[in-house]
């Protein structure tokens, strides 16, 4: 009972810890003018967020957080708010005006209650169909082969290989459309 | 027997895992240790470096401060806290002064879940696992935060505000993406043979298939390569190449502050060499004997399988700094074409060729331990070698390189060379 006690403390400690650093560094992120500074409390976003999914027992989406989004994304990002040179943010006008402004504001207000609403009640219980409830109970509770990575896989390359090998062919338009968006443009200076 | 006499004494059988509190104790214990040796063979890393340096130039290196200058690292580092410290005027002060720390933290804690010995008995406790912390999702950990070493580099070039600073520092963020993947994609490979992500498994995967390096050796060099550059290393050393660029991102620091960085290319050295091992070289296994690998435990097993291991990373770490005083430094165009034209074609086609015979190997009904197994293995790797020693010799090594000149040139060559025209350069 003790250590239950201990444990449970320890957990919604950490929970609120990492959610109020997450909340904290996503207004930092959104007031920030410089990109440059931006761009690194979006990188602790990224981490709280993997802090927060580790806390889930999610181990592989939590390293994948960090791996994809602040190993790569974010740097990409980075790379490019240093090519760009936009000046000194003293300079940079704020591109968003009034009016996108109060409609931002207005659709977060609505996100937030969405939550909230699905949040009371167990809705979100309710909501889920029954059978892939009964679906994910019996993985959960399914010997795990190929340790933390085998219950991902296995589903990502049996059950669901089609839409796997789909996106992956989307991805790929995606580079190939970008590459071509970027080439015709310096062909026509 | 020994059991029923550890219940009865009501002490913990060292052959088993220990409980929670004595868990968190030695994790505690662990870290500390690992981090306290680790800071020192960073800090004797840069004596190597200049010692085995001053060898391979025929000169003698720093041997002034103590015993062979073996004070040398004590003195610069207070040296370094001693000197002023200057601040770029119009730079960003608070990412310059984080930067360093960036730098240096991820190189650091990869260290955290790589294995580096048999687990030690320790009676009265248990069984304590010779890594600070076995992850999971091990080896996704080390990539996902050697990820984040290029932070610091790109970070401190920014917030220089200064030219130079800046290209260094982009340079090392577009370096660091291209070779992340060869790195990535290389040691796919590995995990198709170990079929796990921990770190550990790598290691008894290997213990019991051989050693990777001799399976996949392909992978390994795809992986070295990759390792070298993700340093930024000579001849991976463009993001400072001072000829260029003065020292690239680190041209504004000074004192401790700049001592950050070079200390960070130390730790990742000792880093990714402890990766190649655990990855390809057995890790802590003694190779040619199960002695290592199999229950009971002894205390003599693990100083012997730690003993090897810090060999084998002393040697890696050795190897680091002859390359970097052996070869000069790439062209950034050759730099980006080696990583994204070579190295990553190479990578995948290699994961396909493995991915294939570990499906048609499995679906034969072959275990993976016999030989057949490693014998068919070991048999394509022969032939990929081979072949890509051919591609990338270009006739170099195997064949003399005056070899594809044209006949009657050699010939007008040797009897410039025989009139000694050549040494007093009017033969051309």
């Amino acid at each position: 009972m003790q250590a239950n006690q201990f444990h449970s403390l320890a957990y919604s400690f950490s929970f609120y810890l990492f959610g109020l650093i997450a909340l904290a560094s996503a207004i930092a992120f959104v007031t920030r003018k410089s990109p440059v500074a931006a761009a690194m409390w979006l990188v602790n976003v990224m981490f709280a967020l993997a802090g927060l999914y580790l806390m889930l027992d999610a181990q592989f989406m939590a390293t994948m957080q960090v791996l994809v989004y602040t190993g790569a994304i974010m740097v990409v990002f980075l790379f490019v708010i240093m090519l760009l040179n936009l000046g000194h943010p003293s300079d940079l006008a704020d591109a968003r005006g009034k009016w996108p402004t109060i409609l931002a504001l207005f659709v977060g207000l609505a996100l937030l209650s969405e939550v909230m609403a699905l949040n009371r009640g167990n809705t979100i219980e309710r909501l889920v169909p029954p059978d892939l409830a009964a679906k994910a109970a019996a993985a959960a509770a399914a010997p795990i082969a190929g340790g933390i990575i085998g219950p991902v896989a296995a589903p990502l390359f049996k059950e669901y290989l089609l839409a796997f090998e789909l996106t992956s062919v989307l991805l790929l338009t995606a580079i190939v459309g970008a590459v071509v968006l970027g080439r015709r443009r310096t062909d026509a200076r | 027997m020994t059991h029923a006499l550890f219940a009865l004494l009501q002490v913990a059988d060292p052959q088993r895992s220990p409980t929670d509190g004595m868990f968190i104790l030695f994790g505690l214990i662990k870290a500390v240790a690992a981090f306290g040796i680790y800071m020192l063979c960073v800090a004797y890393t840069t004596l190597a470096e200049r010692r085995v340096a001053g060898w391979i130039q025929d000169r003698l290196g720093p041997n002034r401060v103590g015993w062979e200058g073996f004070l040398q690292p004590i003195a610069d580092g207070v040296k370094n806290f001693m000197k002023e410290e200057a601040l770029p005027g119009s730079g960003n002060t608070v990412l310059f002064i984080l930067a360093p720390a960036m730098a240096f933290v991820p190189a650091m804690i990869t260290w955290a879940v790589i294995p580096f010995g048999s687990p030690l008995p320790v009676p009265g406790v248990g069984l304590v696992d010779m890594v600070v912390a076995d992850l999971p999702v091990g080896f996704l950990f080390t990539l996902a935060i050697s990820s984040l070493g290029v932070y610091g580099i790109t970070i401190a070039g920014w917030s220089s505000n200064n030219k130079y600073a800046l290209l260094g520092g982009l340079r090392a963020s577009a370096q660091m993406i291209s070779y992340e993947i060869a790195m990535g994609m290389s040691t796919v490979c590995v995990l198709l043979l170990a079929g796990n992500v921990n770190l550990n498994a790598v290691v008894a995967q290997q213990a019991s298939q051989g050693w990777n390096v001799v399976l996949l050796t392909l992978a390994f060099f795809i992986f070295a390569v990759a390792g070298l550059a993700e340093t930024n290393r000579v001849p991976f050393d463009l993001p400072e190449a001072e000829s260029e660029l003065i020292a690239g991102y680190h041209a504004e620091y000074s004192s401790m502050r700049y001592s950050m960085f070079p200390l960070a290319e130390y730790a990742n050295i000792i880093t990714s060499s402890s990766l190649m091992i655990t990855l390809f070289f057995g890790g802590w296994d003694i190779p040619f004997t199960q002695w290592d690998n199999l229950p009971p435990w002894t205390v003599t097993k693990t100083l012997l399988t730690m003993g090897l291991y810090v060999f084998k990373v002393m040697f890696f770490v050795f190897a680091f700094i002859w390359l970097r005083w052996t070869l000069p430094r790439f062209r950034y165009d050759q730099l980006m074409s080696l990583g994204w034209k070579v190295l990553l074609p190479m990578a995948l086609v290699y994961i396909t060729v493995v991915a294939s015979l570990v499906l048609g190997l499995d679906a034969a009904g072959l275990a993976r331990t016999s030989y057949a197994y490693r014998g068919a293995f070991l048999g394509m790797n022969l032939v990929f070698v081979v072949l890509v020693f051919w591609v990338l010799d270009r006739g170099r090594i195997v064949s003399p390189a005056f070899s594809r000149l044209e006949r009657d040139r050699i010939t007008r060559l040797q009897t410039a060379a025989a009139r000694s025209d050549l040494l007093t350069g009017k033969g051309a």
